[in-house]
């Protein structure tokens, strides 16, 4: 079964992944730090507070979320997982991006090769449906089709 | 975005790639938030939350050493947040091997810092806009700064306009001279989406003040009212002190960017009660509200029963004022507790321009035989440390609390523990 939603382009690509689903706030900081700092390959969740993600591995999903939270340093990390391949397939956004995750993909996409498609406003409805697992497919307009 | 001829020269390429990228950057992440047109910094200073050279991290100075190598530097002077290491703070060897591996490039960052534009080697602090440090925007100033404590103090205290920037963001603003005009540049964007009513018995701590809005509020702009009751309707000294704890705690619980309290900032003794929106919503803080507030917080010590082993004062770092102070009430309690030191090692944090002020007073000498140790780093960077924050540490910060493992008391209660009074 498929399913289809449409939001707002931050930065454009197109991918197909499996997703990985955070039902509460992502805090970029506490989920990426002790992955860089310890060179973890498959880039695990350190984010205690989060039980949804916490331990499992972030690289290549399709990462799944309301909003991102915490430390102004959040950007920096997320242009630093981006320039050193560790970074997820996708982030999908239920709410409007906030003001630290846009930097971060944004200097990701400006001055790295990395291609981290990145939507907002995808709706309630869509971090509802969205579970851990389904495969996700990212087009360039913006489009995020769902499928069991 | 609507660009001036200049900036489409500029993002076409005509001071070079890097230039247009730095350029391409803004203008993105303004067009991610509505901003129709990008606006000079009028502030003379700006202020880097990127004061560490983290191992792990070298994607950003790679990043620096591009922009440097091509010849750009930042238009304006800066400061920066706290630095990370400083021997008289207490490790062990293991520890401080940890720190070595960690801050790896502490050095390679400092000197492209030199060469980007901070101020002098003492503008290490993230309370740069006090006096002793001399970063103080005007009314109405534009801003690239980021640290999320120093942006809420200066939006919110001294009425400057600046949006709550990501670490390199806010260094591609000053190296523009340009940022993206939305949000809390915009005279719609300051205006308050909540209406806090204070009703405690007593003056409410700070910095549980400032967590209980943080959490309730999160994004939004909070109107505080009552609140000028328990601290006044200038903002001297005492206020100054108690405006940055709680914004911190506002910014770290939540993410609040600017507040205004009733007769007190800038903004709302100027507007009144015209800068709430007409839908705000109300939230009604009691002393039950607080004490829930508090109740809530995590322990996550592996025991929670430990003795603390160190405790920190001073995040955001202190005023002078709150250094004279606290040096007062720690000298009283150990006379009233029968101590002569203080029976926690205790780390009190402030700039080191305060600091140095500081060293002229008598207070810093009663101070030092306290036993107090006076440092200039970031506690923060001192807890992530992995064999740092395994240890039960204290503090009167939510800052700190929030994004360590460092357990929350108010000042009251960690001056009675670290005299020595009822633990």
């Amino acid at each position: 079964m498929k399913k289809e939603f449409k939001g707002r382009v931050i930065c454009a690509g197109s991918c197909t992944a499996p997703a990985l689903v955070s039902h509460g706030g992502f805090n970029t900081l506490a989920s990426f730090q002790m992955a860089i700092m310890f060179g973890d390959k498959k880039v695990k969740c350190g984010d205690q507070n989060n039980p949804d993600l916490y331990k499992k591995p972030m690289i290549g999903t399709a990462l799944c979320l309301p909003e991102t939270i915490g430390s102004t340093t959040g950007g920096m990390i997320l242009y630093t997982v981006c320039a050193a391949g560790k970074a997820p397939a996708c982030m999908l956004f239920s709410k409007p991006i906030d003001s630290l995750a846009a930097s971060g993909a944004i200097l990701a996409d400006v001055w790295t090769d990395s291609s981290m498609p990145v939507i907002d406003e995808l709706g309630e409805d869509f971090i509802q449906y969205v579970q851990d697992g389904m495969t996700i497919t990212v087009s360039e307009d913006g489009t995020v089709t769902v499928e069991d | 975005m609507k660009l001036t001829k200049e900036q489409q020269a500029i993002l076409d390429g005509s001071q070079g790639e890097t230039m247009a990228k730095v350029l391409k950057t803004l203008i993105m992440y303004g067009e991610c938030f509505g901003a129709e047109r990008l606006v000079p910094i009028t502030s003379e200073f700006g202020h880097t939350v990127i004061s560490f050279g983290i191992g792990v991290m070298s994607p950003v100075y790679d990043l620096y050493d591009k922009i440097l190598g091509d010849g750009f530097i930042s238009k304006q002077k800066f400061t920066a947040d706290p630095l990370p290491l400083d021997k008289n703070i207490p490790t062990n060897p293991l520890q401080d091997l940890v720190f070595k591996f960690m801050y790896k490039w502490q050095d390679r960052y400092e000197e492209q810092m030199k060469k980007l534009g901070i101020t002098n080697d003492k503008a290490f602090t993230c309370t740069n806009y006090l006096p002793e440090v001399g970063n103080t925007p005007k009314k109405g100033d534009i801003l690239s700064w980021a640290e999320s404590s120093a942006v809420v103090f200066a939006n919110s205290v001294l009425g400057a306009r600046c949006n709550r920037n990501s670490g390199i963001i806010e260094m591609m603003g000053s190296i523009a001279g340009l940022v993206p005009e939305f949000g809390f540049l915009t005279d719609e964007g300051r205006k308050a989406d909540y209406i806090v009513e204070i009703r405690t018995s007593e003056k409410p701590e700070a910095q549980l003040l400032g967590s209980a809005i943080g959490m309730h509020v999160l994004d939004k702009v909070p109107y505080v009212k009552g609140l000028d009751k328990w601290i006044g309707t200038e903002l001297n000294d005492d206020a100054i002190g108690y405006l940055k704890d709680f914004g911190a705690a506002t910014a770290s619980n939540g993410s609040v960017g600017l507040y205004h309290i009733e007769n007190l900032t800038p903004e709302a003794v100027e507007l009144g009660e015209s800068i709430i929106r007409k839908d705000a919503q109300v939230y009604v803080i009691d002393d039950a509200e607080l004490q829930r507030v508090k109740d809530s917080y995590p322990v996550i010590w592996k025991d929670p029963n430990a003795k603390p082993k160190l405790c920190f004062m001073g995040c955001p770092h202190m005023t002078l004022k709150q250094l004279k102070d606290n040096t007062e009430k720690v000298s009283q309690a150990l006379r009233k507790n029968g101590h002569s030191k203080v029976v926690i090692p205790t780390v009190w944090t402030a700039s080191p321009d305060v600091i140095e002020e500081f060293k002229k007073t008598t207070d810093y000498w009663k101070m030092v035989n306290c036993g107090i140790i006076l440092s200039y780093i970031c506690p923060l960077m001192y807890m992530n440390n992995p064999l740092c924050k395994i240890q039960p540490v204290i503090t009167s910060s939510n800052k700190l609390r929030t994004y360590t493992t460092a357990r929350y008391y108010t000042e009251a209660e960690i001056i009675e523990k670290i005299t020595g009074g009822e633990m």
